[in-house]
């Protein structure tokens, strides 16, 4: 469904991504895992269009999508819930959900506003309050079910833990996990490696901008390299 | 009490005006979180195209339209030319760029048009209208007409429409603004065209009664930005009640007081209740949790 092959990306003349390859294939839920400054959130960022790619080719369900501009990829299934959360601070939970469907107007934006409500019932609580006033926690429920409002293929979830205290984070983490059921597909990019490596089919570990290991989830949560730099076990 | 009415009225004209203006202001204010000082140069622009256009023959209404057209044109090329090569840059660095945009439009239009003081005819005759021993020029119904179906336009815009919170969502997070598949670039075109077409029907709407020159612009800016701050920034109903109120304070005191006062009492007004609310009466004190 997603495949990466040698993306470069720098910020200025600092080259963060030194050629990076990734599949993401129809269904699964992959995670990117690796220490702060690895090149995470720049390797999602190239592939929502926010971040340019300097070299290389990002394919989505057959297309290039390398040179599409960051609005249009969402047409083309591909959504982003990004660091920070990102959420529109000044508009209602409501309104916040509503832009998520921005693309379209209509009944089933109703409806899967409803389901968002049923994902997150806080958030139906929270519906006309300003989106700014919500928790952390809250803020990224919402920055989740803004993603799935625009009806993702694929859903690229930025460090959807960070922060927040570890039972929010096993909250969030079973919602990733039940969106399996939904038909969308999931890369997820986690500092919290065994969170994220115990839902996820595969993995890939990230170490100073290149792909340094993968491997089944399992395989990578019982090799002893991963536990002792990433799980601290 | 025949002069204090005959004082209201003339307040709620130039309130109006001043609301127009402060309703141009709170569009790109909400795009973008730049105040544009160019905003009175709209203003400016629809008057002057008007008068031009129709001494070389148009007829008014078509004359005012074109006026309108072209004067969203050189908001839209604001916007391209000036502002979006500098994307990115910090909010007062815009600004500074709108200020510097407002002295160049208006030496243009110095240039291409002249440096005199010029008017056309009133839509609806000059008779006045008696109403309770005041009288009220018919021209001073279209002006606050005008305002009223702008501000209810705007505000049914931005609370109703997707579009509209486009445009707030885009002002509140651009890169959100993008994942969520809305194209900032168009909604800052919109913002501007929208903006300019406002400031230029203030332009065609009070020439009648003010005359318009190259050089109106300046004044306009700036009392609609007042009007804009005591209403509290970047809402429509802030820019309406703060352009009313400002246009009553200074016909009230050049009435009762000294037309050499207006403008300090208004101000000082202003200053008074931005000391006690700095959100102005109708801005939202923001909250955010990081």
């Amino acid at each position: 469904m997603l495949t990466v092959e040698g993306v470069r990306s720098a910020y200025g003349r600092i080259e963060v991504l030194h050629g990076v390859d990734l599949e993401v294939r129809s269904g699964e839920i992959v995670t990117v895992v690796g220490a702060n400054g690895a090149g995470k959130t720049t390797l999602l960022q190239c592939l929502s269009g926010t971040q340019p790619v300097s070299a290389g080719r990002i394919h989505f369900r057959g297309d290039e999508l390398t040179s599409v501009p960051a609005y249009r990829r969402l047409r083309r299934g591909l959504a982003q819930s990004p660091e920070g959360r990102q959420i529109f601070t000044n508009l209602s939970v409501e309104e916040n959900l509503r832009l998520g469907a921005f693309l379209f107007t209509d009944e089933r934006v109703d409806r899967d506003m409803q389901d968002a409500f049923a994902m997150f019932p806080i958030l139906r609580e929270k519906r006309n309050l300003v989106a700014g006033g919500l928790s952390g926690g809250q803020q990224q429920m919402l920055a989740i079910a803004r993603a799935l409002m625009g009806r993702p293929h694929c859903l690229l979830l930025d460090e959807p833990s960070m922060g927040l205290a570890p039972l929010i984070v096993a909250q969030i983490f079973e919602v990733v996990e039940s969106l399996r059921a939904r038909d969308v597909t999931i890369l997820l990019v986690e500092q919290n490696a065994y969170g994220a490596l115990k839902i996820a089919d595969r993995g890939y570990v990230m170490e100073t901008g290149q792909i340094t290991m993968t491997g089944p989830a399992a395989e990578l949560i019982a090799d002893p390299r991963i536990r002792e730099a990433y799980l601290g076990i | 009490m025949d002069a204090l009415l005959q004082f209201l009225l003339s307040g709620v004209t130039v309130g109006a005006v001043y609301a127009l203006v402060a309703l141009g202001f709170t569009i790109i204010y909400n795009a973008s979180d730049v105040v544009n000082f160019a905003q009175g140069e709209f203003v400016m622009l629809g008057g002057m195209i008007t008068v031009f256009t129709y001494q070389a023959g148009l007829p008014l209404p078509l004359a005012a339209v074109l006026a309108i057209a072209i004067t969203s044109l050189v908001g839209v090329a604001l916007n391209k030319l000036a502002l979006e090569p500098a994307r990115g840059a910090p909010v007062v660095s815009l600004i500074i760029i709108t200020i510097g945009a407002s002295i160049f439009i208006r030496g243009a239009a110095q240039l291409i048009f002249d440096k005199q003081l010029h008017r056309f005819p009133s839509f609806s005759g000059d008779q006045p209208i008696h109403i309770f021993g005041a009288t009220i020029v018919p021209q001073s119904l279209w002006v606050i007409g005008g305002a009223v179906l702008v501000f209810i336009g705007l505000w049914l815009f931005f609370t109703k429409t997707l579009t509209g919170k486009a445009v707030l969502a885009t002002a509140n997070n651009r890169l959100a603004a993008q994942l969520v598949g809305i194209n900032t670039g168009w909604v800052m075109t919109l913002s501007f065209a929208l903006s300019a077409a406002i400031g230029a029907l203030a332009g065609v709407l009070v020439t009648p009664i003010t005359l318009v020159g190259y050089d109106v612009g300046v004044g306009l800016a700036l009392k609609g930005f007042a009007a804009a701050m005591l209403g509290g920034m970047g809402n429509p109903k802030g820019a309406l009640v703060g352009g009313i109120s400002l246009g009553l304070l200074e016909a009230l005191t050049a009435g009762y007081l000294s037309s050499q006062y207006k403008d300090a009492v208004a101000f000082i007004v202003i200053l008074a209740v931005l000391f006690v609310m700095p959100q102005g009466l109708f801005g939202k004190s923001t909250t955010e949790r990081v």
